[in-house]
């Protein structure tokens, strides 16, 4: 018989053995923590259609409070760090697309500044490059908030708002796919600029968007904000306080939500974020409501800060002018010799940046998304550690749960925090 | 906790003060190369938790952003590195600690940040570090039944489980030849 689906050391004479220790075991959690019988062990997961992707939780709950919760994760590892160390950098700004994937632009940022560093040309990226990486993170946060909106509200019972969102998202999505060829793995930002030259019709594109988003966007709050049914659900659930969130490293919504004004685009700006004029929503009580409302407030700043970049993009390059990194252009491809060496040059070898280390952070919709690379003057990196900022967020989920929360908020909880098991598990 | 003034802060700015030299001897300026300008100490293993601890209650960093590792393949092979960031001041520092290849340990931080507690799982699972002290030191990305630490440069890409020959000969263990 061949082992087509189960791993080779599935139920073989030795291997069905229990592990007495095994915490994630339900049973035998069961009958270590209560012989009375009054908590009941039970497992959530990976295969749940409310835990965002394979998310694991192993509860333990008295009557309905939650006592104890152990997320189990890396049922998505896929080892893209190790990966990464084998690849050229230009290949490597691949794999980030495919951490966090509804963030794939953010991802293609971060690493780019962190590589742009390394090789410190950071200054040299021409203006243009730059307002169209405002322009596309941003609409990438829309449409991130769009996604985590729609399944957020589903999962406690607002299936409506799911199918709007998917609705508007399309529209951010065409635009990419005429900017990059694709709709999600775009790979479109990279280190020196832009891979390809916007499209004739850009400007267009992202203005019509933004009439009907503006438009659309007061239907959002209509179905959620002010709903009884929906503070229900929200208020008061998985509260965290501010001391709480910043020792468990928790970034992004989650603790604007506690209060705490931590925008890496306000506190370290990147990509010339200090020349625009826009806020920083906070909310007060660090509940699953509050950080509701901080990302229902950041999509109009988003707006803001699109329409701004807008009015400023002016003509130009999209890459710096480069040739050892700057992929030459097709036609010079055709009519010379050097630039075709140049060429032939990148993408086998590529480029060696000085050694040196960098940690580099942007402002990803979910947190703090931050790239440690340390290069040894080769053509590879040779570490690239991704600090998912999903990964930190989710290790705080017991701390909102344990002793605070009923069983059926878990699913709200879940959905406050906005996870990506693609870049928690990497 | 104060907010923030909204003014652009540089994170590179007086970190000499941060860690005087008269109260820690031992801690010496890293000689790498810091391409964003992070000023960057290594700190001898043993005076680890002080200087967090120092870091932490008094020059007020008091977000641990991450925890990870590098193996450089020669001795001292294993080194950890700290990121650490103080909201109220917007600076950022990042120290460093460098142990043996055999059998490296340290003690774990998660007294002090409780967030260490999964990245000390994560740098355990795929450096095979052990962290002294930790709550709760299991493996975290990988199954729990694995063999290796996926990370160490020494570990192959392809995998341990599949022998190294060429594509073309290659099959899977248990598999007949039919």
């Amino acid at each position: 018989m061949e082992d087509l689906a189960l791993k080779d050391s599935w139920l073989q004479e030795d291997g069905d053995k229990e592990d007495e220790n095994n915490i994630l075991d339900p049973e035998i959690v069961d009958q270590a923590e209560s012989p009375d019988k009054e908590l009941m062990t039970i497992n959530m997961g990976p295969q749940h259609p409310s835990t965002h992707g394979v998310l694991r939780l192993v509860v333990t709950l008295s009557g309905e409070s939650v006592v104890k919760c152990i997320p189990d994760i890396g049922y998505l590892h896929t080892g893209i760090e190790k990966t990464a160390e084998n690849k050229t950098y230009n290949q490597a700004l691949t794999l980030t697309d495919r951490t966090d994937y509804l963030n794939p632009l953010i991802n293609n940022l971060g690493f780019s500044l962190a590589v742009e560093r390394l090789l410190g040309i950071e200054k040299q990226v021409p203006q243009k490059a730059q307002v169209a990486r405002v322009i596309l993170t941003e609409l990438q946060r829309i449409s991130s908030h769009l996604v985590w909106l729609g399944t957020h509200a589903m999962d406690l019972g607002a299936l409506s708002t799911f199918l709007y969102g998917m609705r508007e998202r399309e529209i951010i999505l065409d635009i990419f796919e005429k900017c990059a060829g694709v709709r999600m793995m775009t790979s479109y930002i990279m280190p020196g600029g832009l891979y390809a030259d916007l499209p004739s019709g850009f400007d267009t594109d992202v203005r019509n968007f933004l009439a009907i988003f503006k438009k659309k966007w007061p239907e959002y709050h209509t179905l959620l904000t002010n709903s009884e049914l929906w503070f229900e659900r929200t208020k008061g659930i998985g509260a965290l306080t501010a001391q709480e969130a910043i020792s468990y490293g928790v970034t992004g919504p989650i603790l604007r939500a506690c209060g705490v004004k931590y925008d890496i685009r306000k506190m370290f700006p990147y990509i010339g974020y200090e020349t625009y004029d826009f806020e920083v929503p906070l909310g007060k009580t660090g509940d699953v409501y509050d950080r509701f409302m901080v990302r229902m407030l950041e999509v109009p700043q988003s707006i803001r800060i699109i329409e701004q970049a807008l009015d400023k993009l002016p003509e130009g390059d999209w890459m710096i002018n480069d040739p050892k990194i700057a992929p030459p252009k097709k036609w010079q491809i055709a009519t010379n010799m050097e630039s075709l060496i140049h060429h032939f040059k990148l993408f086998t070898e590529g480029y060696k940046p000085p050694a040196g280390e960098v940690y580099s952070r942007v402002e990803s919709a979910r947190g703090e998304l931050a790239y440690y690379m340390v290069s040894d003057g080769s053509n590879k990196p040779y570490r690239m550690h991704i600090r998912a900022p999903s990964f930190a967020n989710l290790q705080s989920m017991p701390l909102m749960l344990e002793g605070r929360s009923n069983f059926a908020d878990i699913v709200s909880a879940i959905g406050s925090i906005d996870i990506i098991l693609g870049e928690v598990d990497r | 906790m104060t907010p923030t003034s909204d003014e652009p802060a540089n994170p590179v700015q007086n970190q000499e003060s941060a860690l005087e030299a008269e109260r820690f001897p031992n801690v010496t300026r890293s000689e790498m190369r810091a391409a964003d300008g992070t000023p960057t100490f290594i700190v001898p293993a043993d005076e680890l938790l002080n200087v967090l601890q120092h870091l932490r209650d008094e020059a007020r960093f008091t977000m641990l952003e991450d925890v990870t590792a590098v193996d450089w393949k020669k001795e001292p092979r294993f080194q950890l590195v700290y990121n650490l960031l103080s909201l109220e001041r917007a600076s950022v520092i990042r120290i460093k600690v460098t142990l043996p290849g055999e059998n490296p340990t340290i003690a774990s931080v998660t007294a002090l940040f409780p967030g260490a507690n999964w990245y000390e799982r994560e740098v355990f699972d795929l450096f095979g570090i052990t962290f002294t002290g930790h709550p709760d030191l299991r493996r975290i990305e990988m199954p729990d039944d694995w063999q290796g630490h996926p990370l160490r440069k020494d570990y192959p890409i392809t995998g341990t489980r599949r022998p190294v020959m060429p594509a073309n000969q290659f099959r899977p263990v248990g598999r007949s030849n039919s």
